[in-house]
């Protein structure tokens, strides 16, 4: 990889598209410049993404505590994922997540999204626009830290409100359904904002005249949105689904601040398990080993993207 | 730049008017008042977050009085001044440093022609589907050797390179007119000032996209903090809230929730102002 960011080889190329005219002491100062340029992003990126991909991969093969010298181990680390009973565990809680969260996050941002092109002001439309875009830019361990208040057992206002309307109160953080819903609640609570964004910009994409064409042929409502805004829309709704996946199984500071992985396992993630085996238990090894695998799953899930894009999304 | 705030999105200007004879006003009243519930529930944590911050328990009569006196504490439970210091300074550098090395990178990739760049550029757009929670064991790894472990450096230095960054500076540079350099050139003047009096100025936007993204996300981070710091004197803003809610326990709300509100300061001023970059910056990655 190292190769790759070794400018010299090339250095001596003159640019192609330089006009003949340019004196030579500035197509050597193009040269200089393009270089120069580039070292910072190639370096940085090669030292700092690159150099720690391959170093993950051979780590993974290894059993390493940083103190005493490592010790290859083959697939044993790939193995034990499968036996450990916290990890597989923390991937079925991941996948588990991933499914009802990103679910929740799309059907709240759509429904908002078609919404919010309802007849309105112009001032409230931006009001809602800026309330469901806010969580996105506040910090997910204070906003958690936040919410742990919120659900609280004992004095959190979610179960006074619950006790007022004559609800039973719920043991929010400390049974695990309750655990596992806060932990969706409040990571669908700072990012649909975000998916909400997406789909905005795809309906306005949207050409009104298929509307009105439709309206003409007797079309409405429900049967428009089934007929025309879900098909047309199908692009970015497959995008919002694989952004918010990418982003749902990587998981970390919501449940680390809520429930640190509790109780018991039940809200513990890929994530969290990857931070305790190498920094808390110093296993460095089985640590790269989960990675490995939760990388390959998110390019699995790019690469369907781009097989499913083919055969199901219209593009007008 | 009020403005940025009040100015209706691109495109969604008016709605269909499909809706008009059907519905009428009752359809689209119903439709506000739940787009108000969810304002509302999207808003009134924040909200109460701030309430609550202002109305501390008294300490003898278990009584809540508004004041200031939270805010007060906060700085009394934890060096708030250092946390400020730290975070700003990480953030900050970040945020400079993605912007300008973004800048370069980016120019070069869009107004360059040189053998290779097709492959660096594919490569660079690779190390973006690499998720940090797989290269963070073997980047702290580097850190460590570098005699980095425990500084606000070992945040600074890995965050500078940036491909998203890189990416959408490329874009941008490629919206500019190739002429302008041409017609710098024939003016006299070398490929550096071209860059730098001709291009850059103009590319200022797409640095403030940069920009905002960068100092959104790392005033915010959590995970990077809490792998590569170890003493609290270096602890950014949010790694600090948390530590100090695990040593208060659940006995003063409001003590954690007004740092809480100082947290959220900054990233409220960059949302008030820089509200368009940030949601461009945001939804760019789905655009293409």
């Amino acid at each position: 990889m190292t190769a790759v960011v070794a400018p010299t080889p090339a250095a001596a190329e003159a640019p192609k598209s330089a006009p003949t005219a340019v004196p030579r002491a500035d197509r050597r100062a193009t040269t200089w410049l393009t270089w120069l340029f580039l070292a910072p992003t190639l370096l940085g990126l090669g030292l700092f993404t690159m150099v720690p991909i391959v170093g993950s991969i051979l780590l993974a093969f290894f059993r390493w505590d940083i103190i005493s010298d490592p010790q290859f181990v083959g697939f044993a680390n790939f193995a034990e994922l499968a036996t450990d009973p916290t990890v597989r565990v923390s991937f079925l809680n991941t996948f588990g997540f991933v499914v009802i969260a990103v679910t929740l996050q799309l059907a709240v941002a759509l429904f908002l999204a078609v919404l919010v092109q309802s007849r309105m002001p112009a001032w409230l439309r931006t009001f809602f626009r800026s309330a469901f875009f806010f969580p996105l830019i506040l910090s997910a361990a204070s906003v958690s830290l936040v919410m742990a208040y919120l659900f609280n057992a004992e004095f959190g206002l979610v179960n006074q409100v619950l006790a007022a309307i004559n609800l039973p109160e719920v043991g929010w953080l400390t049974t695990d359904a309750g655990a596992i819903t806060v932990v969706i609640l409040v990571y669908v609570w700072q990012n649909f904002g975000f998916t909400f964004l997406l789909f905005v910009g795809g309906l306005a994409s949207i050409p009104r005249d298929v509307y009105e064409a439709s309206s003409i042929d007797g079309a409405t409502g429900w049967k428009q949105f089934r007929a025309i805004t879900l098909p047309l829309l199908s692009p970015t709704v497959l995008v919002a689904s694989v952004m918010a996946i990418i982003s749902a199984l990587q998981i970390f500071d919501q449940p680390y601040v809520l429930t640190r992985g509790g109780p018991g396992d039940a809200t513990r993630t890929a994530v969290m398990v990857i931070f305790e085996s190498a920094f808390q238990q110093l296993e460095f090894g089985r640590a790269s080993a989960i990675g490995i695998v939760l990388t390959l799953i998110i390019i699995g899930v790019t690469a369907l993207q781009f097989r499913l894009s083919r055969r199901f999304v219209f593009y007008s | 730049m009020a403005t940025t705030l009040s100015g209706p999105l691109p495109g969604v200007h008016t709605p269909p008017t499909r809706t008009r004879r059907e519905r009428g006003a009752l359809g689209s009243a119903a439709k506000v008042a739940v787009m108000v519930v969810a304002a509302f529930l999207t808003l009134g944590p924040v909200v109460w977050t701030l309430f609550t911050a202002l109305t501390p328990l008294e300490a003898g009569t278990g009584e809540r009085s508004f004041g200031l006196g939270a805010f007060a504490d906060v700085f009394v439970q934890v060096d708030m001044w250092l946390l400020v210091w730290n975070s700003a300074l990480v953030t900050g550098l970040c945020a400079a440093g993605q912007m300008i090395t973004a800048a370069m990178a980016g120019y070069v990739f869009a107004k360059m022609e040189f053998r290779g760049k097709g492959l660096l550029f594919g490569l660079v757009l690779a190390t973006m589907m690499v998720p940090m929670q797989v290269t963070i064991v073997p980047v702290f790894l580097l850190i460590r050797g570098m005699g980095l472990a425990d500084t606000l450096l070992a945040l600074i230095i890995p965050a500078i390179p940036t491909a998203f960054g890189t990416f959408l500076m490329r874009q941008y540079f490629l919206g500019l007119p190739h002429e302008l350099g041409e017609a710098a050139a024939l003016d006299g003047a070398g490929p550096f000032r071209t860059f730098f009096s001709i291009f850059a100025p103009l590319a200022a936007p797409g640095l403030a996209i940069v920009g905002i993204l960068a100092f959104n996300y790392h005033w915010n981070e959590f995970f990077r903090p809490l792998i590569m710091l170890i003493s609290e004197q270096n602890f950014t803003v949010p790694l600090g809230l948390v530590t100090l809610q695990g040593n208060l326990g659940t006995g003063s709300v409001a003590t954690v929730l007004a740092g809480v509100v100082l947290s959220m300061i900054p990233a409220l001023v960059v949302f008030i102002l820089g509200n368009k970059p940030l949601r461009e910056g945001l939804t760019a990655g789905s655009n293409k």
